[in-house]
């Protein structure tokens, strides 16, 4: 973790720009001061030891990680290269996002702030944020688009059972995007006493870089469990990017590993050519949105575009942008996978493992089992591809029933599967 | 092109405060919006600022955020922001264009700044961009002899001020408050100082904007400031008379009268 000191060529500079263009941070200058005292807090916490062991601690107790890489056999066999999953989705809250939320808040504690907000769009990073201030009596407001609330009920009362108040977003696109601009609303008239406990990799800095470093444990944990239990590095990892903070996480570590090949999944929605999506990287261009040039969904004046997914924790039209420098270098791979993709990959990963994967999560086995095939007739059945299963399902199961047609159990309903 | 010092040279010449108007081009429609504005200009704002409305606008309360939407709901372009530029300059008020990045990014920096001057443009107020990360916008700006217009906060460190009051060409914008943009009923104590702040630092003017909606609060802010800015207030006039054009306008003629009566009232 104290690796976040040097820089090496794929992380930001001091300013905040990946490769000197991607990043910065385009912010009002009410906010400035804010990011700079986080800024700087999150540095000298980063390079205190107790605040580092006390982080792994929390994750370790409360968090439950280091989380499982396991190795999915009935998939590998089906594909022909061995799969494993990294196990996020046994993490507390049911997702890679608790790891982010205890390192901010409890670096909220050290600067001595006692309210919390954030923005939420699946509702995870909302329930982990409620979490976090519960276990750390802070109090606690999300902001969520009023689609979202409707499309993710079961996570908003989660969040209120936890203590915190959720308010619904109605302006905009009321989605993933406007949440955002609402706890930005919120953080300029707050900021002496609130921190903003972003959910993702992206927005200014410090966010994309300090997000990362709180979530790069999938990775770095991801790896040594390979290394140790395999006995070879993976050839391929692989992840669902929506912000980008569960594929940072998981990327980081194998960064400088030449050999290992990085995939990142976007939401291709109904597919890219109907543009209803939200593929960012391979389909939007260079602009910036909440502070940070990025590629973004935008149209010719560079407004931003409504996006659309199945998945509202990947509904979003821009992306982290350190995702946007490992795009342009090529050192990692972007591909959209449909929402049906990703529904057949929800099925087939419930039906061959008996797990159930969050949607966003869904998109990175659909996406990965093709690049699992593609390895294993390259270099046969010990090919090895960690997918980062970021979440899991409970939260999707009002989307999976409309979608499959579930909960009816009359004698016509085995005809529709 | 008219530079915005000369809105300051002649308020300080009538030894008041400048008034400073904002609106967003495209509401009601683009015409619309051009028939409002001028009509801010006749009844005695001396400088007027054009929103460009964007999808993302966070440091805009409800009321600007709904002007704006129903401008883009509406189909405005970036195009149709520089004919109303060109419109309101062409009445002899330094006009400034008011907007988020990424539309400008868009459109291309050095393209834009050419296009803003040629229609007669004074320059852009950035609120999302500081002079930190703005190297694009201040030099593009300095070719083509536009004003730049970065805001401080209460927040803004001394050192931060005075960078910002280096960088600034036209005026310093200084924000009143901490929060986004709208009408509020008390001004702010905040103001005072950050004002007294930024004249320690360099002798650009400064205006405050974020919360006056009055006479009153216009001549209380003109007492220490070198202009007074008033947005949301005029949004309301329009979005309170929708549909009814004659109305909106007789509101925006009263409330830009009051206004200018509050900075010729204050005792400086
Ligand atoms: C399980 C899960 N995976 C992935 C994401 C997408 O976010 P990110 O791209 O930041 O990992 C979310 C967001 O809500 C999520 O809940």
């Amino acid at each position: 973790m104290s690796q976040q000191v040097q820089q090496g060529r794929y992380d930001a500079d001091d300013r905040g720009y990946f490769g000197g263009t991607w990043g910065g941070r385009f912010m009002p200058e009410a906010l400035v001061a804010a990011l700079d005292e986080l800024t700087d807090a999150w540095h000298e916490a980063m390079a205190d030891e107790a605040f580092v062991s006390e982080f792994e601690r929390v994750l370790r107790d409360y968090a439950g990680t280091p989380s499982r890489l396991y190795h999915a056999e009935r998939l590998s066999r089906q594909v022909g290269a061995r799969v494993l999953l990294k196990r996020e989705d046994l993490n507390h809250t049911g997702a890679h996002k608790i790891r982010n939320v205890m390192g901010q808040a409890l670096l909220t504690r050290r600067m001595g702030k006692t309210r919390v907000i954030a923005e939420t769009g699946a509702g995870q990073h909302g329930v982990a944020s409620a979490t976090a201030a519960a276990y750390f009596d802070l109090d606690c407001t999300v902001y969520m688009g009023a689609v979202d609330t409707r499309r993710q009920a079961l996570n908003v009362a989660r969040m209120q059972l936890l203590g915190a108040k959720v308010i619904p977003v109605e302006s905009g696109s009321a989605t993933l995007k406007d949440a955002i601009n609402e706890a930005l609303r919120d953080w300029v008239a707050s900021v002496d006493h609130t921190a903003y406990l972003f959910g993702t990799a992206a927005g200014p800095h410090p966010f994309p870089s300090m997000v990362r470093d709180f979530c790069r444990g999938i990775g770095d944990e991801a790896r040594a469990q390979c290394l140790e239990q395999y006995g070879v590095l993976p050839d391929a990892v692989a992840a669902c990017v929506g912000g980008g903070s569960n594929a940072i996480g998981i990327f980081t570590a194998f960064l400088e590993d030449e050999g290992v090949e990085i995939h990142g999944f976007e939401p291709g929605g109904d597919g890219v050519d109907t543009g209803r999506h939200a593929a960012t990287i391979h389909a939007g261009e260079a602009g910036v949105l909440h502070g940070a040039r990025t590629y973004v969904l935008q149209d010719e004046d560079g407004q931003t575009v409504e996006s659309h997914s199945i998945s509202a924790g990947l509904d979003y039209p821009g992306v982290g942008p350190q995702h946007s420098l490992l795009a342009a270098t090529g050192r990692a791979t972007y591909t959209p996978v449909t929402d049906a993709q990703a529904m057949d990959a929800m099925a087939l990963l419930s039906r061959t493992e008996g797990i159930i994967p969050a949607i966003e999560s869904a998109h990175a086995i659909a996406g990965a089992l093709d690049v699992a095939k593609r390895l294993g007739q390259e270099k046969g059945p010990d090919a090895t591809v960690i997918v980062n299963l970021s979440g899991r399902g409970d939260k999707d199961m009002g989307t999976a029933i409309e979608w499959f047609g579930l909960g009816d159990t009359g004698p016509s309903a085995e005809e529709r599967k | 092109m008219t530079s915005t010092t000369t809105a300051f040279e002649k308020a300080r010449a009538e030894d008041r405060a400048a008034l400073i108007g904002y609106l967003p081009a495209g509401y009601p429609t683009v015409e619309g919006s051009i028939r409002a504005m001028t009509t801010m200009v006749e009844a005695g704002c001396d400088a007027i600022e054009i929103g460009l409305p964007y999808s993302d606008p966070v440091m805009d309360g409800p009321t600007i955020q709904a002007a704006a939407q129903a401008a883009l709901d509406g189909g405005v372009r970036t195009s149709d922001v520089l004919r109303v530029v060109e419109a309101v300059a062409a009445t002899g008020v330094p006009t400034l264009v008011m907007t988020y990045w990424n539309p400008i990014e868009r459109y291309g920096v050095e393209r834009w700044a050419g296009d803003l001057a040629g229609a007669g443009g004074a320059g852009m107020i950035t609120p999302d961009i500081t002079p930190d990360h703005g190297a694009e916008w201040i030099a593009a700006a300095d070719a083509h002899d536009l004003d730049k217009v970065f805001l401080v906060a209460p927040s803004s460190t001394d050192e931060r001020i005075a960078m910002t009051a280096t960088e600034s060409r036209g005026f310093v914008y200084a924000a009143a408050v901490m929060g986004v943009t709208g009408a509020r009923d008390a001004s702010s104590d905040l103001a005072g100082p950050l004002v007294g702040r930024v004249r320690a630092s360099g002798d650009v003017p400064v205006a405050v904007g974020i919360g006056v909606s009055n006479g009153d609060q216009a001549a209380d802010v003109a007492t220490y400031a070198d202009g007074v800015i008033v947005g949301s207030a005029f949004v309301r006039c329009l979005l309170d008379h929708q549909g009814d054009e004659a109305a909106g306008l007789d509101a925006l003629r009263a409330l830009t009268t009051d206004l200018a009566e509050g900075v010729r009232r204050a005792s400086r």
